[in-house]
């Protein structure tokens, strides 16, 4: 009884996995239970039960309740879609003018609106693209079809590469300096080089689009929720959910209302990139102490004055963490958004990928990482420019960067006209390198891994082997052994050990949901997937990120390695493992453990160093050893911090397990995929893609709330 | 004390959701207590004063005492709950948002404890910030800037960012930022508080150095009854929102008008506060030795010679007529005599 009163948390953990265990037991597999491998639930089975809810029938192999909840939500997807439909296609008619036709049509409201932000969205990118590249549509979109015929000569050239490249450097020279000049030059150099010329500045009118839109809205939206509590409160649920939702799934609805294409890809960046940017925003107005808002006010500002010269400025560092967050995201998409037919580098990366050739889909996703590089730096160089009052400029000095720039473009273009006559018959490699027909270093990291396969073999298939029969296969088979109301009762139970009652009602509420779903098995099997990733990716987390704390330059070293992994996309970390291990549960966890040991390490390299320097000192003084320090000291202290790194890499781990289903597996990415390619997959696609964000939200409750409560008792803020 | 700048009338600010009605209910008679059992916080009770044309009125008390709030209802940072406030002769209350910010733009400067800086402007630009906002063109603004800086002897460091500054220097450029629009009122709260005690001494006389060329209407808001004595004209002491006593220096180290007030006259070294004509007796003037002092003399910097008469000496002002005496045993007395019981 003295041991149980001492430790009252302990008996009641050690109570709630007694009856978790007893459940397990009690409770049968039904016999006719079997995992519903891929298609097989379109098939129509006897054996099926049924339900009839709004008008909508749902079909479902029926178990014991304690077993397996019937799925009472099947009829959202269908419900989902159906009423997508009705809103494109029947919903309010509206007349309007058919500028071609020359007459009124009705077409429903959503679907003209929808129109129109695409044909909008469209015009920006061509635009962009088409300075680029060069191009017709521009120039169409002012005109008509009829006009470009009759006048062949109006159409965008395009830039030569050589005057792009000087001219970034020119405007990074500008912004920041030298150094970001030189690495300005050299990335537009080497994408010229290595013929991804095309492809890059595809993918960069696409962000350049979709990146300033993200920051407008989220910066918008952001200001809004500082002004007003009650639109803070309504955006805070939906921003938690696009926080943990697979990018995947957003995919699919939007691919309904926008279709295809570009326009479609920015609107669903700006859905994913928003969020965190309102979030950052938020964050970095609430901290502006109150002193420097009554000095605003006090020089007289105006409303708007005050937000956008002394507010804004002011939070700026959390909103620059807000525009390296968009920038991040924008390229991601970039990469997932060429699923629903964007063109650019993430296209080739995807066709490099089906082809199994990870040396070009190295080179691809090196480019995507050295412009994400480039535009963060370049940003940020201008949020920190400084503007000099005194310097005594001559005209020359004040416009050498324009007049610099004038010069390039006259001599790229002489240059582009000479090489004319340079590569008379062949390509004019100094306008533009075409695709694939620069340098490439594909070969060689083709060959270097064909030669670490071949010289590895045995011992990579017999660790595969080893790993899939005696770890993964248990470990996934447990996973689904456990009825739904033994595991039910296991996170509710620890919802309310947490966080009391609230804590248990909001996972309670969040489990049922993927509970009553058709997908329970496929959660399931996301969860082990996730579990494995998130246990092994800590521990090796953990010891880096102790390790590189004890030695300064190390740690930083390790942080610089974090934030370089982190801007590679997501996707290029599949490809290698792919190569190794084939298309198996071991290349989507090694990919995972790999992608979501970033913030393990970041987070804890990040607690250990927020520990006050006074009490680093007090310790050393009381005469502790490091490894004391660490143990009683450090880690008590940095845990906190440490658990939302956790936090983190549960997000990161879901994230790559759910793009883990381009190699293939068998849990909710599979079927996001599907939905993909799906007429009818709006629905599947989107309820899919909330029960991943839930499964995230579970987790990040239950951390979020613990990580408060012990903050709140070591009274760290 | 024609035509007060600041002139406020019974001004209340109680902080929760009922305090307008709460305040209607109780007629002017405010209970911390019973408004703290309905969850209102009264910040400032009852505060009625007036400041005349370059007059240095100090505000102090101790933190919660309600000082920063009633510098903040009179710049409207907040508004009050009850009361009226006027800003040379305007109604503060009444003034809409665009009058009131015509108000601040051309008449009022506010300096603040934790300065207050704009981290992502230079010394200059944070100093011209008021300025550009009023609508002054760039050039014009960072010459008057520059001015500023030199006047707070910053110069040399106008492109420095706030964050590569000491907390003095840091304070310099809050001073310089409020007065670069040349207002008639300028607010300090407790703008040497987060200093060090040397450089607060450094800048305390920086600052009379300023005021005596600026002539301003000052409200000074402190916490430190020793700035208080040093700089004010007048004094205002607050405890729990109520304004204690209001008086000159010499007054309330004299005459502390409750036993709050008196605990902190106490400790105070009389002999550097008080002047020859505070303790002067100005109804004998004959009789006296050949020593003369001026009358707003510091008792400290003339007692050693007055101690070494033996007659009365005579009290002189600026043109040379002798307006009072003052007997060594008077100035010992001053300064030893009756702390506790006086």
């Amino acid at each position: 009884m003295e041991f149980i009163k001492k430790y009252p948390k302990l008996f009641q953990w050690l109570f709630l996995l007694i009856v978790f265990f007893a459940l397990c037991f009690a409770i049968d597999v039904p016999e006719t239970y079997k995992f519903i491998r891929g298609q097989a639930e379109f098939v129509k089975d006897p054996n099926q039960s049924s339900f009839v809810f709004l008008g909508k029938e749902v079909r479902y192999y029926a178990f014991d309740v304690f077993w397996r909840l019937p799925p009472l939500l099947g009829w959202l997807p269908i419900w989902i879609n159906d009423s997508l439909f009705f809103l494109m296609n029947e919903w309010m008619p509206i007349e309007f003018w058919n500028e071609d036709t020359q007459e009124f049509r009705t077409r429903p409201l959503v679907l003209q609106i929808s129109r129109n932000l695409t044909a909008f969205m469209t015009f920006l990118i061509e635009l962009i693209r088409e300075i680029l590249l060069g191009g017709l549509e521009t120039i169409v979109a002012f005109t008509s079809w009829d006009w470009i015929d009759k006048n062949p000569w109006a159409e965008l050239p395009g830039l030569p590469w050589t005057i792009v490249a000087a001219g970034s450097a020119i405007l990074a020279y500008k912004l920041s300096g030298k150094g970001l000049a030189l690495f300005a030059g050299l990335v537009m150099v080497y994408i010229s080089i290595f013929g991804q010329w095309k492809p890059s500045m595809q993918t960069l009118s696409f962000i350049l689009v979709a990146a300033p839109l993200s920051f407008i809205f989220g910066l918008g939206l952001g200001i809004a929720a500082f002004k007003s509590k009650r639109v803070e409160k309504a955006l805070y649920p939906l921003l938690l959910v696009m926080q943990t939702m697979p990018q995947y799934a957003v995919l699919v609805p939007a691919l309904v209302l926008f279709g295809v294409g570009d326009h479609a890809a920015v609107i669903i960046t700006m859905v994913v990139a928003v969020p965190p940017m309102i979030l950052l925003t938020i964050l970095g107005l609430r901290a502006i102490p109150p002193e420097v808002i009554e000095a605003g006010r006090m020089s007289g500002c105006n409303n708007w004055q005050l937000m956008f010269k002394v507010l804004i400025p002011t939070a700026r560092r959390d909103i620059l963490i807000g525009v390296n967050q968009v920038i991040m995201v924008c390229f991601s998409m970039a990469v997932i958004s060429a699923f629903i037919g964007a063109k650019g580098l993430g296209f080739n990366l995807l066709l490099a990928l089906n082809q199994l050739n990870i040396g070009l889909a190295l080179e691809a996703g090196l480019c995507i990482s050295l412009i994400a590089i480039l535009l963060d730096k370049m940003s940020l160089a201008w949020a920190n420019k400084q503007t000099d009052y005194f310097g005594n400029l001559t005209f020359f000095q004040r416009n050498k960067n324009i007049l610099f720039f004038a010069a390039t473009v006259i001599i790229g273009i002489i240059l582009a006209y000479v090489g004319t006559f340079l590569f008379k018959g062949s390509y004019n490699y100094l306008f533009e390198v075409p695709h694939n027909k620069g340098i490439s270093t594909a070969d060689f990291w083709n060959k270097g891994v064909d030669w670490i396969f071949d010289t590895f073999f045995v011992y990579i298939k017999a660790f595969n082997t080893w790993l899939i029969q005696d770890v993964l296969q248990p470990m996934r088979a447990l996973y689904l052994r456990m009825p739904a109301v033994a595991t039910l009762v296991l996170v509710v139970g620890a919802g309310y050990l947490i966080g009391g009652i609230r804590s248990a009602l909001v996972v309670c509420g969040l489990t049922l949901f993927i509970a009553l779903s058709p997908w329970w098995d496929r959660a399931l099997v996301t969860a082990y997937m996730a579990t494995f990733g998130v246990v092994i990716s800590c521990i090796i987390g953990f010891t880096v990120g102790t390790l590189c704390f004890q030695n300064k330059h190390s740690a930083s070293f390790m942080l610089g390695v974090c934030d370089i992994f982190q801007t590679f996309p997501s996707f290029v970390y599949l490809i290698p493992v792919m190569m190794l291990f084939g298309i198996t549960d071991t290349s989507v966890l090694i990919a995972v453990i790999v992608y979501a040991t970033i913030p393990a390490t970041r987070y804890t390299i990040e607690g250990l160093r927020s520990v006050p320097v006074g009490l680093h000192d007090a310790a050393t003084m009381s005469g502790v050893n490091k490894f004391q320090r660490l143990t009683k000291i450090e880690f008590p202290l940095a845990f906190p911090h440490m658990m939302l790194g956790l936090n983190q890499t549960i997000v990161f781990a879901l994230f790559m397990v759910i793009i883990g289903a381009f190699i293939g597996t068998e849990d909710l990415g599979q079927y996001i995929l599907k939905a993909l390619s799906d007429k009818k997959g709006a629905g599947i696609g989107f309820t899919l893609g909330i029960c991943v964000a839930f499964i995230g939200l579970i987790f990040d409750n239950l951390i979020r709330t613990w990580v408060e409560k012990r903050k709140k008792h070591l009274g760290i803020n | 004390m024609s035509n007060p700048v600041i002139k406020c009338e019974s001004v209340y600010k109680i902080f929760g959701e009922n305090a307008k009605k709460m305040l209607q209910d109780s007629n002017g008679n405010v209970d911390a207590k019973t408004f703290q059992e309905n969850g209102c916080i009264v910040g400032v009770n009852n505060a009625s004063f007036e400041v005349s044309k370059g007059e240095m009125l100090v505000v102090m008390g101790l933190s919660g005492s309600g000082k920063s709030t009633l510098l903040r209802c009179i710049s409207r940072l907040t508004d009050a709950t009850g009361g009226k406030i006027f800003i040379e002769g305007q109604d503060l209350l009444q003034l809409n948002n665009k009058e009131l910010i015509e108000l601040r733009r051309n008449k009022m400067g506010m300096v603040f404890q934790s300065f207050a800086l704009l981290p992502h402007k230079t010394v200059v630009e944070n100093i011209a910030f008021p300025l550009q906002i009023k609508g002054t063109k760039t050039e014009d603004s960072i010459s008057k800037a520059m001015d500023m800086v030199k006047l707070v002897g910053l110069d040399g460091r106008e492109n420095y960012f706030p964050r590569e500054l000491s907390g003095g220097q840091q304070q310099r450029v809050g001073i310089a930022r409020s007065l670069a629009v040349e207002p008639d009122i300028w607010f300090l709260d407790e703008p040497f508080s987060a200093l060090d005690p040397l450089i607060r001494k450094e800048m305390q006389d920086e600052f009379l150095r300023l005021q005596d060329k600026l002539q301003k209407t000052i409200m000074f808001i402190t916490h430190d009854f020793d700035e208080a004595l040093k700089l004010a004209d007048r004094i205002a002491i607050m405890k729990d929102g109520i304004i204690e006593q209001l008086d000159t220096p010499a007054n309330i180290v004299l005459n502390p008008a409750t036993e709050y007030v008196r605990k902190f006259t106490e400790e105070v070294p009389r002999e550097k506060v008080l002047l020859i004509e505070d303790v002067m007796d100005a109804s004998t003037t004959d009789n006296l030795g050949d020593l003369k002092v001026l009358k707003d003399e510091i008792i400290e910097n003339v007692a050693e010679k007055i101690l070494t008469q033996e007659k009365s000496v005579a009290v002189i002002d600026n043109n040379n007529k002798i307006v009072g005496s003052i007997n060594p045993a008077k100035i010992i007395n001053t300064v030893f005599g009756g702390r506790k019981n006086n």
